[in-house]
């Protein structure tokens, strides 16, 4: 049995850190089971293998084998032990929210090609990390999405026409709607983090019950802000949820050339914060994952830091051009773990859903999204007589000064009416 | 009315903030038991728990990034950079977020954040604990750039950035922290943001600085009057941004003749802004060209050179009466 090592703090004890990785939960400041845990999952046996996306071939340090949560297999079969036990109608909601999300994607992609949208961020293959992690959320919680979470998005009550505003180049397409409690996303990679951790730092100290729960991927995990945001959270046991939404690609930098070890959970523990890895592409394990997390801020526990395995299926951004440096073939087994296929294969083992029913649920989606198209081609306007609003409360008198010279220019140019 | 430092007086606003308002407090490294490297936040700790007074892990990227997020929720947060050197490490969430979340979000949430920092030279320190970079906030969109020159300005200045719905960059002259006490009244006192002082009016030259250098200016000011028998009308900026044009454009439409005194870095620097507007709406009045007394474009010396890279009285009666000789 190996010695427990003592902290600087007195008299506190914590496992001997040079123990092989397993349950990476190893924090002084909660208890609390893992997932795995609580389901009788023995975290030292390795779990089903999921190979971190773009760093198959790293010799990097063999941290050991990380088990990462699943519940749904990659043909639809279920995890019984495991099954969160949503009923049909919750099975049903999680699919048509995947689904509307990729529909609403694909229109976004159409539009963008035919000159309607300005450049964005695909979402295709990321469906179930951004509706799990929003799923089990209260309109009262906080949500700070990074700028591929379309699907997550919509299900906090961002309406599709705003969202096409925003990609439009609208500045009212930013703003959260009101009763939203999200954060617009920042375009500065990880920028945002810092401020979703202060909210539940808030929260904890107001004795609130929310919590927030901000989403990055794998390229953000290089910025130091986000350590500064890791540490921050733990530090100050705040009730927020860190979602790494890992699928493999920073643009054209793969995981490899990202970060040297397999897996982004490791850093988890070395942060004092609870820690679960979990199959991305799986609705029913981010669901579960989400649940633990959210059940420890509420309870006072504090953060957790979640990895969720997914892959990038589509380009980085519109402007962007990934055959230039990565083989088709790597895609091709992230294609059988597609989440929205997956799901359709388990609820149509399960009898909920049927082929038929499958393709009425897409088509209605897609309507859907053509009607937001249609609102949001009624509404984008421009403003450009406002540009000089809401950046004081209360405007400075050099920026009325430069207002003033403004409205005159854009009279010159024959836009507006302000004298 | 007590005697007071500018340390005190300081610590005199954060306390009565914090009474009057559960939403405000306080955060940075060693704010807590220690009360500040420079005791700015002393007893505030043992007056209102560790929650309230946080002492912040070493990153002032957090720190200025978790006080916007605490801000969004509607908090308050007053947090120190312990060195405005070390302000650099959070230009990130400065940039990204402080001064631009109002915008971005059209008004949806406040971002009433207050970031407190020492800065200027004078006091023999190591590296990157000496600079003047507010020309840096000064330049930002969206943020408020403060900087008061004495124990009850700064009080009162204190108290309305924590007031103001807008974040302010709170820029606290170290020289003068226990310089000198100054009369502080015993009731709460405001100034507002955005309006400099006239300290001494006057119809000869118009003297603008700031910050530590306006003890540099009184004292220089003393003799102008005394021996040469100019008369200095001198102006506390307070705010540096926004700038008050008013004043200053007022002052030079009577004098005609202008001398900037600071101690940062020349080029961009606070008296170029100044110069220019003076320019744009004075233009017609001067009778002589404008001269800046500033620190020059290089790093700030280390200390045993520093008195020499900073204007001292005689820089600037030097370059006052200059100003004043010239037709």
């Amino acid at each position: 049995m190996p010695e427990p090592v003592r902290t600087h703090e007195e008299g506190r004890l914590r496992p001997n850190l040079s123990e092989p990785p397993g349950c990476y939960n190893s924090t002084p400041m909660s208890t609390t089971p893992t997932a795995q845990q609580r389901q009788g999952v023995d975290p030292s046996k390795p779990g089903p293998s999921l190979p971190t996306p773009g760093a198959m071939d790293t010799n990097a340090t063999d941290l050991g084998q990380l088990e990462t949560l699943q519940i749904l297999d990659d043909n639809g079969r279920v995890d019984p032990a495991r099954d969160p036990g949503l009923d049909s109608e919750e099975l049903l909601g999680l699919h048509r929210a995947m689904v509307l999300s990729r529909a609403f994607d694909a229109r976004m992609l159409t539009m963008q090609r035919q000159g309607e949208m300005g450049t964005f961020a695909p979402n295709l293959g990321q469906e179930a990390c951004m509706v799990g992690q929003v799923w089990e959320l209260t309109r009262q919680d906080w949500f700070s999405p990074s700028y591929r979470s379309f699907g997550a998005q919509i299900l906090r009550g961002w309406p599709m026409e705003q969202l096409f505003m925003l990609w439009a180049g609208y500045h009212c397409g930013f703003p959260p709607p009101e009763g939203v409690n999200d954060l617009p996303f920042s375009i500065v990679i990880g920028s945002h983090v810092l401020p979703a951790v202060g909210i539940a730092m808030a929260i904890r100290r107001r004795k609130e019950r929310d919590v927030v729960v901000v989403n990055f991927g794998d390229g953000a995990m290089s910025q130091g802000a986000i350590s500064e945001a890791f540490n921050f959270a733990a530090v100050d046991q705040a009730p927020a949820i860190l979602v790494c939404e890992n699928n493999g690609w920073a643009i054209s930098t793969p995981s490899k050339y990202q970060f040297a070890t397999d897996s982004l959970a490791v850093r988890g523990p070395g942060f004092g914060l609870p820690t679960i890895r979990v199959d991305g592409n799986d609705i029913l394990a981010m669901i579960v994952a989400m649940r633990e997390a959210i059940t420890r801020g509420r309870e006072g526990g504090g953060a957790t830091f979640i990895e969720a395995m997914t892959y990038r299926m589509s380009l980085h951004t519109t402007a962007d051009d990934p055959t230039v440096y990565r083989e088709d073939a790597e895609s091709e087994p992230w294609k059988k773990r597609d989440p929205i296929n997956r799901f359709e294969l388990y609820l149509k083992q399960k009898g909920l859903l049927s082929t038929e029913a499958a393709a009425e649920v897409r088509a209605s989606c897609d309507a859907e999204v053509l009607e937001a198209r249609e609102r949001f081609r009624n509404m984008a306007q421009a403003d450009p007589e406002g540009i000089f609003e809401n950046l004081y409360v209360n405007m400075p008198p050099e920026l009325e000064r430069q207002r003033e010279e403004y409205w005159k220019r854009l009279k010159r140019r024959g836009i507006g009416g302000q004298d | 009315m007590a005697q007071k430092t500018m340390v005190e007086a300081l610590n005199l606003a954060l306390d009565e903030a914090m009474a009057a308002d559960d939403d405000v407090m306080i955060m940075g490294q060693d704010v807590g038991i220690n009360g500040g490297v420079f005791r700015v936040t002393k007893g505030l700790f043992q007056r209102y728990g560790r929650d309230r007074v946080m002492d912040t892990p070493l990153a002032e990227c957090g720190i200025i990034g978790t006080a916007v997020g605490m801000a969004i929720h509607g908090m308050k947060p007053v947090a120190e950079i312990q060195f405005s050197g070390f302000t650099m490490q959070a230009f990130d969430q400065i940039e990204q977020n402080m001064a631009r979340l109002h915008n971005r979000t059209m008004g949806r949430f406040p971002m009433r954040v207050v970031l407190r920092t020492p800065f200027g030279g004078g006091i023999r320190a190591v590296e990157h604990h000496s600079e003047s970079r507010e020309t840096y906030w000064a330049h930002t969109p969206g943020l408020k750039v403060v900087i008061p020159s004495g124990p009850r300005n700064a009080r009162a200045l204190l108290a309305a950035a924590i007031d103001d719905p807008d974040p302010v960059i709170f820029y606290e002259p170290k020289a003068v922290y226990r310089a000198f006490r100054e009369d502080v009244p015993e009731e709460r006192e405001t100034m507002p943001i955005g309006k400099a002082e006239v300290v001494r009016p006057g119809k000869d030259l118009t003297l603008i600085s700031y910050g530590a250098m306006m003890r540099t200016c009184r004292e220089a000011v003393e003799d102008l009057v005394d021996e040469f028998n100019i008369d200095v009308e001198l102006i506390d900026l307070l705010t540096i941004s926004p700038m008050d044009s008013e004043t200053i454009c007022e002052s030079v439409g009577k004098t005609g003749r202008c001398l900037i005194v600071h101690e940062g870095h020349r080029t961009c620097g606070i008296a170029s802004e100044i110069i220019a507007r003076i320019n744009e709406s004075a233009f017609e009045y001067l009778e002589a060209p404008i001269r800046r007394l500033t620190g020059y474009d290089i790093p700030f010396p280390y200390f045993q050179t520093e008195q020499h890279f900073l204007p001292d009285a005689d820089d600037i009666m030097t370059a006052a009466r200059e100003t004043m000789a010239w037709e």
